[in-house]
């Protein structure tokens, strides 16, 4: 992928499309005959032990398509093979978003036993609200089961099979709970629907509706690095980054999408959908009124579609109020049918253990193939019980909303203070579990290296593990996500004091 | 506000995939029509005791009231009791795609206990998925490339034609298996499948195979798994193996699984073997969506678990089942009795129709019985068994499933689900057939009445044949999900 790029702008303009398929089919012929040289040659029977995994990823390493003919049939001999699909999968570990992932839990920061443990700042998890919804589960804990007459809990409702799509009990309450969370500015129908086992098959499921393999999404960038996983992995989907830019905020640019969009059409890439997130994740910023109004213009004008991921809208601690896609689609005529939302219930209410996933969508297609795929990631029975009492007490809904909010801002209040006395800026954000901090003055070289650098000096220096932009496709250097949902207060100033270590010892002049 | 329709969205040419608009999700195969028939008439023995009785799941309900019990005596095990909810910070926001370690172990022990100690499991090779729906779908996604294809022995479960193909590209292809030698898997018909697929130059990554077998309900013997284990090893193939219905063997011959067969040959390369699992039959909880993949491959388990973010389990249902399959006493007690209830119903069923002269395949495992009702068929072809199958919905009122709905290669056969139902509804089951099978002999054969009833019932019931998946039809709306409604809920309600 980096390599097309340079080589587009240099055959661009002279025969352009001839030279530009041509030059990189060569390196790619040239690039096979290096590998199957240097393969290394397999054992004629089968090795007793399991292959390792990375003996499968040398192996591999050629692409499917010219495989077959290298490959006799048969295949006799040699380790089991995994399919290209699995190897990907297999190996993609070096992402600094997941390796980070990683070590936390390994060595886990706590105040007394472990004070010089890991501070995970790089998964976006709101821990602050917790004990709100314990507290419910202590007073409402029968009501929350499914009794029969004898008040006793009674499995035989919950143990059976259930609709793949989600109880329609469960669907009216997020749909309520998702009205809730936008201040009533807009009415969800439940019939419209779907729910799954979290989020990440959400936004697989809805992205196997709406393309097809080799067909690209455009993602304004710096976007969530689990898509990358979530939707490029099965779907054969490709994500073209749009890239936004700090001079305003990282706001999506209409234009920036149109030039991406005729770039794709130029390589013959069909593009089925702008993916957004709103709130963004990972800089924290509402799109406006006017911005979704363009943006489902510009889809609208290409006839693709728009998935708005909302996951984190019920997390919004700024004065800026949040506006969904869907308030725009009722009040203006614009072709609904090209319009879905993406929310969760892990992010707004603490509980991204019970895996519950919501697709919104207002084509009557997608919805029936979506209920149908949800066969592959339902919601457990017992778990959609139990929420279908917690959301319908609205009292406590409510509250819990509130409270939320409060502490969010909080908490992005004291850990934007701390960040400011280092000298580091976050850019303006209203929403979300994290901030988008720019700790450009402090890498060493104005690279993806350098900003990798400071990375890894956080984690195995400083111990905290943030995300780097890069992992988030931000096309400028030296941003990191900070999510401060995951601690207490007490602990924002030892945070400050591991990143001044830091930065003061790299401080460029 | 509101949905768009069909014409609405022909006008506006707004593209959506192959994936949304094929008919890959296999909801018009003829499995599919009788549940329909009884969704839209069920059987109450009170309020509708015309209905139709649904014999066309395969759910375990047997040994829900043994469950319950335990659940009430371990109030702790859910969390959301007093007495569980210490733990619930930890579980709630656990989303550890390698699942509570206590979970895996006690799947891991369960496993080992339903083959009667015989194997040993290891918790780290333990893999959540969105049920063994999520399961077979991601052994899909991981061995095989779009294209590729696997070999699968007839009759099998319809559900695999989608569960296995329809997002990952991947074809299944028959072995054909025959009444003859009671649907064994005959190494001839293993050669054949795979050297047909070879000359059509089609790539066959493995092999699949359901053990005990749905809809067969006989467990495969040992000599015909080695076989099976030898030929992967041999042509380097990988060998899934569905063992879903591994604790409801409720008779002899014993249960051989491919984990005690790996563990007798060591020169077998383990890196060809997986098990695909879940919890929905044998413990009867197919609510709470657990499906486990078991690889002996490296790899394949590391893959397989990051794909599970795309099914996990939620940790509230793993805290309660890391409870209840850690109970050792429970565990025992429960396997028992599921054999012990399904063992009297089979016998009930199988001598009730034995006295009616159906005869039945011979089995000793799974939720249904493998009826043959070959006798009863105008000519044996596919169409005369269609035809018959819609007297048993409309007339006879009993969902049960045509064979060829499971490509069997022989008409005549028919999927009878049994563990689904009460006593009470069992024996109106039996006295229809019973009355059904008396008219049909007074009448020499069933066809005079079935043309009349064909005009009459022929609006409500489409012949559909299972299509192959490589076609790109837009779909007709199925107006209804076709999600399996438990029949005893209904009941109780």
């Amino acid at each position: 992928m980096r390599l097309i790029v340079p080589l587009q702008a240099v055959v661009q303009g002279r025969g352009g499309l001839v030279l530009g398929s041509l030059i990189p089919c060569a390196l790619f012929y040239l690039l096979q005959l290096y590998l199957r040289r240097n393969r290394p040659s397999s054992s004629s029977s089968p090795p007793t032990s399991s292959a390792s995994a990375s003996d499968l990823v040398e192996l591999a390493t050629i692409p499917r398509s010219l495989s077959r003919g290298l490959l006799s049939p048969r295949g006799a001999g040699g380790p089991a093979r995994l399919s290209s699909r699995g190897v990907a999968v297999a190996r993609d570990d070096d992402n600094p978003y997941y390796v980070g992932l990683k070590r936390c839990p390994e060595d886990p920061y706590h105040p007394s036993s472990n004070p010089r443990g890991f501070l995970q700042l790089g998964l976006a998890e709101n821990l602050l609200t917790l004990d709100l919804i314990r507290d419910w589960l202590v007073s409402n804990w029968k009501e929350s089961l499914l009794l029969d007459e004898e008040e006793e809990f009674s499995i035989r409702g919950l143990a059976t099979y259930q609709p793949y799509d989600g109880l329609m009990e469960l669907k009216m309450a997020i749909a309520e709970f998702m009205g809730q969370i936008m201040q009533e500015s807009v009415l969800f129908n439940p019939s419209q629907i779907v729910l799954t086992g979290g989020a990440t098959p959400a936004v697989e499921i809805l992205s196997f509706c709406l393309a097809d393999p080799g067909n690209a999404f455009l993602v304004p960038s710096p976007y969530y690095p689990g898509w990358d996983r979530d939707i490029k992995w099965r779907t054969g989907i490709e994500l073209i980054p749009v890239p936004c830019r700090s001079t305003n905020n990282f706001s999506i640019s209409i234009a920036s999408l149109e030039r991406a969009y005729n770039q794709a059409k130029k390589r013959g890439v069909k593009v089925r959908a702008v993916l957004v997130s709103n709130p963004s994740n990972p800089v924290g910023n509402l799109i406006d009124r006017d911005k979704l109004y363009d943006l489902l213009e510009f889809v609208s004008e290409k006839n693709i579609h728009l998935i708005s991921d909302e996951i984190f809208a019920g997390s919004i601690y700024g004065s800026d109020k949040f506006v969904s896609v869907a308030e725009i689609v009722d009040a203006e005529s614009f072709d609904r049918s090209r319009v879905h939302i993406v929310y969760g219930l892990s992010k707004d209410l603490s509980v991204p253990g019970f895996r519950v996933g919501v697709i919104y969508s207002y084509n009557e297609i997608v919805l029936a193939a979506a209920s149908k795929l949800a066969r592959f990631s339902s919601i457990s029975a017992p778990t959609q019980r139990l929420l279908v009492s917690m959301l319908s007490d609205r009292k406590f809904i409510s509250e819990y909303l509130i409270i939320n909010r409060d502490r969010l801002q909080n908490m992005h209040a004291l850990f934007v203070d701390g960040l400011k006395q280092l000298g580091i800026k976050c850019a303006s954000s209203s929403g979300g579990l994290y901030c988008w901090a720019d700790m450009s003055k402090f890498i060493q070289s104005y690279s993806e290296k350098g900003e990798l650098k400071l990375w890894e000096k956080l984690l195995n220096v400083a111990k905290i593990n943030v995300t780097p932009g890069s992992s988030c496709h931000c096309i400028e250097h030296g941003w990191f996500r900070c999510c401060f949902t995951t601690l207490e207060e007490k602990d924002i100033p030892i945070v400050i004091e591991r990143i001044r270590r830091i930065t003061e010892s790299n401080l460029v002049s | 506000m509101g949905i768009h329709h069909v014409d609405e969205i022909n006008s506006s040419c707004l593209l959506l995939s192959r994936v949304a608009t094929n008919d890959g999700h296999g909801e018009n195969s003829s499995y599919f029509d009788g549940w329909k028939a009884y969704d839209s008439n069920p059987f109450h023995p009170t309020r509708n005791p015309e209905g139709v009785i649904q014999m066309g799941l395969a759910e375990h309900q047997l040994c829900l009231g043994t469950m319950q019990e335990w659940i009430r005596k371990n109030p702790k095990a859910s969390i959301c009791t007093e007495e569980g909810l210490s733990q619930f910070k930890d579980i709630a926001n656990f989303q550890d795609y390698h699942g509570l370690p206590q979970f895996r172990k006690a799947i891991a022990k369960f496993m080992g206990k339903v083959r009667g100690g015989r194997a040993e499991f290891d918790a780290d090779r333990v893999v959540m998925s969105g049920g063994a729906t999520g399961a077979q779908e991601t052994l899909a996604f991981c061995l095989a490339n779009p294209g590729e294809a696997f070999l699968i022995p007839t009759p099998y479960y319809p559900a695999f034609d989608r569960d296995f193909r329809w997002r990952t590209g991947v074809q299944l292809l028959p072995i054909h298996c025959h009444s003859i030698n009671n649907f064994k898997i005959t190494e001839t018909a293993l050669m054949t499948a795979y050297r047909r697929a070879l000359k059509s130059n089609i790539k066959v990554k493995g092999i699949l195979v359901t053990n005990p077998s749905n809809p067969l309900g006989t467990t495969m013997d040992r000599a015909t798994l080695r076989t099976l284990a030898r030929f992967a090893n041999e042509n380097n193939i990988h060998l899934i193996c569905d063992e879903i219905f591994g604790g409801t063997v409720f008779d002899g011959p014993e249960f051989a699984s491919i984990s005690t067969v790996l563990e007798d040959d060591p020169r077998l390369n383990r890196d060809l073997f997986h098990i695909a699992y879940s919890l929905s039959k044998d413990l009867g909880v197919p609510g709470f969506r657990v499906g486990i993949i078991y690889s002996y491959n490296d790899a394949v388990v590391s893959c397989a678990r990051k794909m599970s973010s795309f099914g996990l389990v939620s940790t509230q249902t793993q805290h309660l089942l890391a409870a209840m399959l850690g109970d050792d006493e429970f565990t025992t007690k429960l396997l028992a009795e599921s054999r012990r209830q399904l063992s009297r119903r089979h016998a009930v069923f199988t001598s009730g129709l034995e006295r009616v002269g159906i005869r039945c395949l011979e089995s000793n495992a799974g939720l249904f019985f493998w009826m043959n009702l070959k006798h009863l068929l105008k000519a044996a072809t596919v169409e005369a068994e269609l035809e018959l199958w819609r007297v048993i919905i409309h007339k006879v009122k009993l969902n049960i499933s045509p064979g060829s709905a499971f490509h069997c290669s022989e008409p005549g056969w028919f999927r009878v689900c049994f563990a689904n139902m009460d006593d009470g509804t069992m024996e109106v089951a039996l006295r229809r057939i019973r009355a059904f099978v008396y008219e049909a002999n007074e009448r020499g054969t069933t066809s005079a009445q079935t043309t009349k009833n064909k005009k009459r019932f022929d609006r409500t019931l489409r012949l559909s044949l299972p299509r192959r998946f490589d076609h790109d039809l837009m779909t007709t709306m199925t107006p209804r999900l076709m999600s399996p409604h438990s029949p005893l809920v209904k009941a109780a309600n």
